[in-house]
């Protein structure tokens, strides 16, 4: 066991790991924000994914030891001051980007990577950055929509094809 | 318009602030102190024969507690199967025991053989490997054809054969089906496979048991799609624990698909091991897990053949399925391929002979049971793609087909000759919808536009009809069901207004904490924001049956309308009290209650806190408190339909295709929540466009799994669909519910599949490719491209 | 997973040391390690991890070399070779998803060889040199086989020196669970002549394919490629597709390949 510190969500925090330890379990168990989640044991869901130093990456793909000192966000970390939901959450309410919830963590931390990069994505670029976040409930169409309309887009329509 | 959070306003979800921010509870969030991990040692031969287990080695190792063989469920039942179907000739189906852990014989990669608890995951994983079974390898069953040749290994050594049972609806009438396709104008015929799913929700499964000694009680919390399904199943069934004495909370739950409705080996081993260890016991599948301990869906081979009149009138249908039960069967398994789809091989068409052939067979793998639209999906597929067969066949319009033989708006209530009457229905005017919404008058240009760039464009239908709102207890009790499928609810009216709701309903996504109390906030009148809804826990919720079979609202909603309409008849009373007037002149209106005619009022929380505070009330006449249970069983099933459009261009040098747009034009009967129903039909699209275009689960001839992982059981991405349009503007209100409604939960999953295979085989016969007449789902583009080049 | 000891060397010197220890590997962006540890089909007794090595990441041009540390991402490369050499750039960008390409490495796919990976057509159709520890290894001699390549134990991948060409492109068509490649083609022109290489197709990993070679020599455009088809044999066969739709989408990628890369 050692202890790893970083700053996740803007907090110094620290934890004991095991060589074993990925982030996605420093995060859940060790700092008990399990807003992260796990999905698939073969890095392909997304579920976990978190921003590490402001890069998307799969938590649960990456160990604890290896991002000693690293800036970790997670989704506890999109709030406004205030408390109130984050544009990119707003957006993900509103559209009705989400069902079971499962997924979303993900979703809304690939979100924030993407949107970073590229303020105003078209939908097709939305879909192809998604592709590694999986949803099993929204079909994605009002996810691609939460997603344009957190980057200011109109998205009343979204088109045919 | 409706009122902001009333019925027909797509009223935000509250769920989502905790699901967005982080805050969901769902099963594996939970952790007990004194915590335990179990992990189970899996079976990863198919068929084998346990002759030695050693575990002196891993009971040896760091933090292993104990290590749990079937010897320890001596005393224990096996998990039971929910549905008794009986068979052509009269006889119950054939019934094997499920082991909580395997007796004897393992007979599926998966069947766990040996549990491992230790103090944390990684040592009890650990220490499972150091564990010696000895196992003798049989000849695995694979294939559902060969499981049932004389002389077959037998998956279960006390079963007469591998048949669960040969299932004949109607057999009364199997002899004029034969009739009429002697007497046919035409007959058409198809043979197709239904492929095998894995429901796959984003969250895996998960049980956390624990066991209070003082109060000899148990509690489980798992990822369940109706816990109080879980609590009779296994209490009454499996661990003689009495209800009294066994909490079941399913928290937030991740999705489910109906792979979370099932009462599973799992949760039964974690309440027992709690208790013999005395201390919490937690297990969480990992993905790879899933795949071999999940229930699968579909899995059906299927010859269907339609006769017809000189007229293209339908005059008969018959078809002989294969429906693969796996290795046990699972809670509503043999219900699946019999009552949940021949009853609805009529789909939307006056067909008036029609015969229905299931055998279910048991074989080496998973076992299967419902996932999303379970059985309608699967008769759906077969009709609509004969129905395009047949058309093409006759060289008439797919389009026209259907309207010729489709049972007319006025023919309402229609009682089908497979037993179930529909009570409303307009498929011709969805129909029209479906083609207006598609601008399928612009097609023939757009397929120019692609061919122009070497591309193949396809327009395929499909109108499904779907029998849900599961369901009236006496006609599903005689069909074999071993439960009532009604549904609960209690409202507690607190004192100052405010409003508490329990519903037996379960939300795993569909947001039942919004939609039911925009049902309550527009019956009473009052801000939605003072009603809260509870779900998920027996310990404060009255017995019910849970979510699934796309029964919540019509269900669900209904016990919650019979319940409120029971609390606004008391509050009708009191306020007749306090306003000096009859009951009978009391009206109900935006939350305030007056005497009819007159200026005399007294607001919803006048009342309340009265029946709370009863110093002026009618003690005599009246029980202080506003609380009421209502139990809700239908009547009938519910029927929604739709027709379904979808356009794919087809890359002919890879096989690839491409959904460009796709149209639901669906009849949901009245919608509470109009956003939340579009919800569910994407998601309902994407897996049934999944289930035609990507996802298969496969088994090689050794019963191993091709497909156990993402990395080849291709799951749906963002890329892989675009241009849904969804309307549900075409309603035929259910004439049996008080909602009016019909359910839509699993309609996206049913009308999809046939209609993106028509779109491809539509695509392949414009560009001449005429000799091919089907391809079995999923069209991967390698598949595609043999047919093209075959 | 098996537990074991994390190492985070800062140069290369300390990591080559590390790893003489017994069971120890390296870990580079870990996005195919860790899943096959989880799996517990690999289990190491020490990680030695690359990521600390500041010398093993960066892209940068030599001359007519494009010099990329093994430690870099796919990410990076897809952003910093874009202007150098664009058809590695894409093909880079298009490896798994945007979580996988901030953490795989180049030098991390190259030693593990999948033969449904990317990087391995680059290398090997580029004619690239793998540079370790201890010597420098021809791509033509590097890939042995599925998952087998000339790395000796213990030896790393330090840099990839990829020549760079007058015109590539890289058509992928993926596998759609794994998002790897069912069957891909890098096509590269040089003055010397044009180099195939085929990934995701072939039972024995990543090849060239000779005859496409020789007819886009003598004329780089697809038209120089009617009439050519590849054999199935030895083509992998799985649920995806089988031996003779991956031997025909050879054909088909490299086509793409060429017509994307102009001339
Ligand atoms: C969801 C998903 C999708 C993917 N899609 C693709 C795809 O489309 N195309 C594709 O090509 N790949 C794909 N990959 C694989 C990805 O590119 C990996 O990043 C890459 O194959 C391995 O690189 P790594 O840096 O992660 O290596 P690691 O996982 O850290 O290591 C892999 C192996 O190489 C060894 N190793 C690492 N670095 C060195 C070195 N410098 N010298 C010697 N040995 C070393 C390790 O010991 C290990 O055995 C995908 C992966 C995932 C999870
Ligand atoms: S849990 Fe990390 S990708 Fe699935
Ligand atoms: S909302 Fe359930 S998986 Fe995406």
């Amino acid at each position: 066991m050692s202890k790893v510190t970083m700053t996740v969500n803007g907090r110094k925090m620290a934890a004991e790991v095991e060589g074993r330890t990925l982030l996605s379990g420093f995060l859940r168990e060790g700092l008990e924000l399990t807003g992260t989640h796990v999905g698939c044991d073969t890095s392909q869901c997304g579920a976990c994914v978190v921003l590490v130093n402001g890069q998307a990456v799969k938590s649960c793909t990456a160990f604890a030891a290896d991002l000693e000192g690293a800036e970790v966000t997670t989704v506890e970390g999109m709030a406004n001051p205030d408390g109130s939901l984050g544009n990119i959450q707003q957006a993900f309410q509103d559209y009705h980007g989400l069902q079971c919830g499962y997924c979303t963590p993900g979703m809304v931390m690939s979100t924030a990577a993407l949107l970073a990069d590229n303020p105003k994505p078209t939908e097709e670029e939305v879909r192809h950055y998604l592709e590694g976040n999986i949803c099993r409930c929204t079909g994605y169409q009002n996810i691609v929509r939460a997603v344009m309309a957190a980057s200011g887009q109109d998205v009343g329509a979204l088109a045919a094809e | 318009m409706p009122k902001d959070d009333g019925i027909g306003a797509s009223t935000k979800r509250r769920e989502d602030t905790r699901f967005l921010t982080g805050n969901g509870k769902y099963t594996d969030d939970i952790n007990l102190r004194g915590q335990t991990y179990v992990h189970f040692l899996r079976s990863d031969v198919a068929h084998g024969r346990i002759k030695g287990i050693d575990s002196s080695a891993a009971e040896a190792m760091d933090g292993v507690l104990r290590v749990f063989t079937a010897a320890d469920f001596d005393s224990a039942g096996g998990i039971p199967c929910g549905w008794q179907v009986t068979d052509k000739h009269g006889q119950p189906m054939q019934e094997p025991k499920h082991p909580i852990l395997a007796e004897g014989k393992v007979r599926h990669v998966g069947d766990p053989i040996c549990a491992v608890v230790a103090e944390t995951y990684a040592q009890a994983r650990d220490a499972a490997e150091a564990i010696e079974v000895d196992i003798e390898e049989l000849e695995p069953v694979v294939d559902m054809k060969a499981a049932l040749k004389d002389g077959a290994t037998k998956v279960h050594d006390d079963l007469s054969s591998n048949l669960c049972y040969d299932w004949g609806f109607v057999e009364e009438n199997k002899d004029a089906v034969n009739e009429a396709f002697n007497n046919a104008a035409h007959v058409v015929s198809l043979e197709l496979t239904n492929n095998r799913l894995v429901a796959n929700p984003m969250e895996p499964r998960v049980a956390v048991g624990d066991y209070d000694p003082w109060g000899d009680s148990h509690t489980l919390y798992t990822t369940s799609q109706n816990p109080h399904v879980i609590r009779l199943l296994m209490g009454a069934f499996v661990l003689n624990i009495p209800e009294h004495k066994l909490r079941v909370v399913a928290p937030d739950v991740g999705g489910g698909f109906g792979s979370k409705i099932y009462h599973y080996a799992e949760e039964a081993f974690c309440t027992y091991a709690a208790k013999v260890l005395k201390r919490p016991v937690k297990w969480t599948s990992s993905r790879s897990e899933a795949f071999i301990s999940d229930a699968h869906g579909r899995d059906h081979k299927t010859k269907i053949e339609l006769a017809l009149d000189a007229d293209h009138n339908f005059t008969a249908l018959r078809t002989e399925t294969y429906a693969n039960m796996g290795a046990y069967l699972s809670t509503f398994a043999p219900s699946i391929p019999t009552w949940l789809h021949g009853t609805l091989m009529a789909g939307n068409y006056k067909t008036p002979l029609i015969y229905v052939n299931v055998k279910a067979v048991f074989t080496n793998t998973v076992p299967v049971d419902a996932y999303r639209g379970a059985g309608r999906p699967e008769a759906t597929f077969q009709i609509e793609r004969l129905v395009d067969k047949a058309a093409r066949e006759l060289g008439v319009d797919p389009i026209e087909l259907r309207r010729q033989n489709f049972i007319k708006p006025e023919e309402f209530p229609y009682q089908t000759p497979v037993a179930v009457v529909y009570d409303t229905g307009n498929y011709h005017a969805t129909m029209d919808k479906m083609l207006e919404l598609s601008d399928y008058a612009g097609f023939e240009a757009r397929r120019a536009e692609s061919a122009a760039r070497g591309k193949l464009r396809g327009f395929g239908i499909a109108h499904y009809i779907e029998a849900c709102g599961i369901a009236p207890s006496n006609l599903v009790g005689q069909l074999g069901a071993r439960a009532g499928l009604y549904e609960s609810a209690s409202v507690r009216v607190n004192a100052t207004g405010s409003i508490s709701v329990y519903t037996g309903s379960h939300s795993h996504g569909q947001g039942h904490e919004t939609t039911f109390a925009q049902v309550v906030a527009e019956m009473i009148g009052v801000d939605a924001n003072s009603i809260e809804i509870h779900h998920g826990d027996t310990s404060n919720t009255p017995m019910g049956m849970g979510t699934y079979g796309s029964r919540s609202l019509a269900v669900g909603g209904s016990a919650i309308v019979k319940a409120t309409n029971k609390i606004i008849d008391k509050a009708k009373k009191i306020a007749a009290h306090l306003l000096e007037a009859a009951p009978e002149d009391i009206e109900l209106k935006d939350g305030k209650f007056s005497v009819a005619g007159t200026d005399k009022s007294v607001d919803w929380s006048g009342v309340t806190l009265a029946a709370y505070v009863p110093h002026n009330y009618p003690l005599e006449e009246l029980e202080p408190g506003l609380e009421e249970t209502a139990f809700y069983d239908p009547s009938n099933f519910t029927y929604p339909s739709g027709a379904y459009g979808c356009e794919v261009e087809l890359d002919p040098e890879t096989g690839k295709i491409d959904i460009l747009r796709f149209i639901a034009a669906d009849d949901f009967g009245n919608i509470v929540n109009p956003m939340i129903v579009e919800g569910q039909v994407h998601g309902g699209l994407a897996q049934g466009i999944g289930q035609a275009l990507l996802e298969n689960c496969v088994y090689d001839d050794q019963g191993q799994l091709l497909s156990g992982s993402y990395m080849d059981y291709t799951m749906p991405r963002a890329d892989d669909m675009r241009g849904f349009t969804v309307d549900h503007s075409c309603v035929t209100p259910c004439t049996h519910n008080p909602l009016g409604v019909k359910g839509c939960g699993e309609a996206g999953a049913i009308g999809s599949p046939p209609a993106v295979v028509n779109a491809a085989i539509d695509a392949l016969h414009r560009a001449g490719h005429t000799h091919i007449t089907h391809i079995d789902m999923p069209l991967t583009p390698s598949r595609v491209w043999a047919a093209m080049n075959g | 997973m098996y537990n074991f000891d994390f190492v985070k060397p800062g140069s290369v010197a300390d990591a080559v040391a590390a790893l003489a220890g017994e069971e120890a590997q390296p870990l580079s962006g870990g996005q195919t390690l860790i899943p096959s540890m989880k799996a517990r089909l690999n289990a190491p007794g020490s990680l030695v991890s690359l990521t600390g090595i500041p010398e093993l990441v960066g892209v940068c041009r030599e001359g007519d070399t494009l010099v990329i540390g093994a430690a870099t991402t796919h990410a990076q490369v897809a952003r910093d070779a874009a202007g150098d050499f664009p058809g590695l750039a894409a093909l880079a960008g298009q490896i798994g998803d945007p979580a996988v390409r901030n953490k795989g490495t180049i030098g991390g796919s190259l030693a593990n060889n999948d033969p449904s990976a990317c990087y391995p057509a680059a290398a090997l159709g580029t004619g690239a040199t793998i540079v370790t520890d201890r010597r420098e290894i021809a791509a033509d001699d590097y890939f042995q086989g599925m998952f087998t390549t000339a790395l000796e134990e213990g030896e790393i991948i330090t840099s990839v020196r990829l020549p760079i060409p007058q015109a590539s492109a890289y058509a992928k068509f993926v596998q759609p669970a794994s998002r790897f490649a069912l069957t891909a083609a890098f096509v590269a022109r040089y003055a010397s002549g044009v180099r195939v290489a085929i990934t995701g197709a072939s039972e024995n990993g990543v090849f060239r394919w000779a005859e496409a070679e020789a007819a886009l020599s003598s004329d780089f455009s697809a038209n120089a490629l009617d009439g050519l088809a590849h054999s199935a044999h030895e083509m992998i066969a799985d649920l995806h597709g089988t031996a003779a739709y991956r031997a025909h989408l050879v054909g088909v990628m490299t086509r793409r390949a060429v017509a994307a890369a102009g001339s």
